[in-house]
């Protein structure tokens, strides 16, 4: 294993799709790496910052012209 | 692998989801996406209930699809877009077409992805219109696999906690605005609303293979963008 490979199989690890001698094998190259172990860490935090944020709402005026559209659509024949 | 010089400063502060140096690294197994698995489950039995009124002809059972949704579709239109008239055009036009087009829908799929994969059409037709010469986001393109980040630095303390929340939003917006459409999209679908691979390959027409190989390229290069505000000892 080598900081290579990890790069390459960052994604595959932090989705815990790997075999498990694999992922061992990156667990012990961090253990004495410290790049490595760094940018597991801090890529894990990039994905988990954009998970926990948070949707954004419609505004009233958009959500009341859906509505509209959608009561108005229901009169017209569906495709 | 190479680090900037000075970069290094010890041992993580970590915030709850980050890696102890002095505990090891055991705790990475768990997904960065910790949801990805409770969005993977079949749909509720509420949702198919709903989706069976809608389909035929309930306005009230697909509002209440809508309301669901709303939020997330919205926020998938606005990263894809960059712009908030469109990504509210983009959303409006997505709903309509899934109420309109629900007899097609056979349930293969959670309703969700099915209405993901139209949101998604209808936000790229709004990107291609005002950004003709972007590259097409179903197109293959060749990502090279071997890239190796830069600027590897510990982050220190939780951004949570070091950016107010508004601050933190506006920053995310930003370096994500920074990506190339075709990495944004990926990323969005992936990491944002929690679509599996095979579901973001099927919603994107894009092979496995190639999700996986820029999903690796938009997270990598997502953070060492994050990195200019979250590396520890800068200003604030």
């Amino acid at each position: 294993m080598n900081c290579r490979s990890v790069v390459r199989e960052l994604s595959n690890y932090l989705d815990g799709e790997l075999d498990l001698n694999l992922q061992q094998s990156i667990e012990v190259h961090m253990e004495h790496c410290e790049d490595c172990h760094l940018l597991v860490d801090t890529t894990k935090k990039t994905i988990q910052i954009f998970c926990n944020s948070e949707p954004l709402p419609l505004s009233d005026d958009v959500r009341s012209r859906l509505h509209d559209a959608l009561v108005k659509r229901l009169h017209k024949p569906r495709t | 692998m190479r680090v900037h010089a000075g970069a290094r400063h010890g041992g993580c502060l970590c915030y709850a989801l980050s890696l102890s140096p002095d505990k090891g690294h055991q705790q990475i197994m768990e997904p960065a996406n910790a949801k990805l698995a409770k969005s993977q489950t079949a749909p509720d039995d509420n949702e198919s209930s709903l989706v069976a009124a809608a389909k035929a002809g309930d306005v009230a059972a697909f509002e209440a699809l809508v309301n669901r949704y709303e939020r997330k579709i919205f926020r998938l239109t606005q990263h894809i877009t960059q712009n908030t008239e469109d990504a509210q055009d983009a959303s409006q036009e997505a709903f309509l077409k899934a109420f309109e087009h629900l007899g097609e829908f056979q349930g293969n799929s959670r309703f969700y992805t099915w209405l993901v994969r139209i949101a998604v059409n209808q936000a790229l037709m709004k990107l291609r219109k005002r950004h003709p010469r972007d590259i097409s986001l179903d197109q293959e393109i060749e990502t090279d696999d071997n890239f190796m980040p830069r600027e590897i630095e510990d982050w220190g303390p939780s951004p949570e906690q070091r950016y107010a929340q508004d601050e933190l939003a506006g920053i995310l917006s930003h370096v994500i605005g920074e990506l190339e459409p075709s990495f944004r999209t990926v990323f969005q679908l992936r990491d944002i609303e929690e679509l599996s691979t095979e579901e973001t390959a099927e919603a994107l027409g894009l092979s496995v293979p190639a999700v996986k190989s820029r999903l690796l390229r938009a997270r990598l290069k997502l953070r060492e963008k994050l990195n200019r505000y979250f590396r520890r000892g800068i200003a604030q």
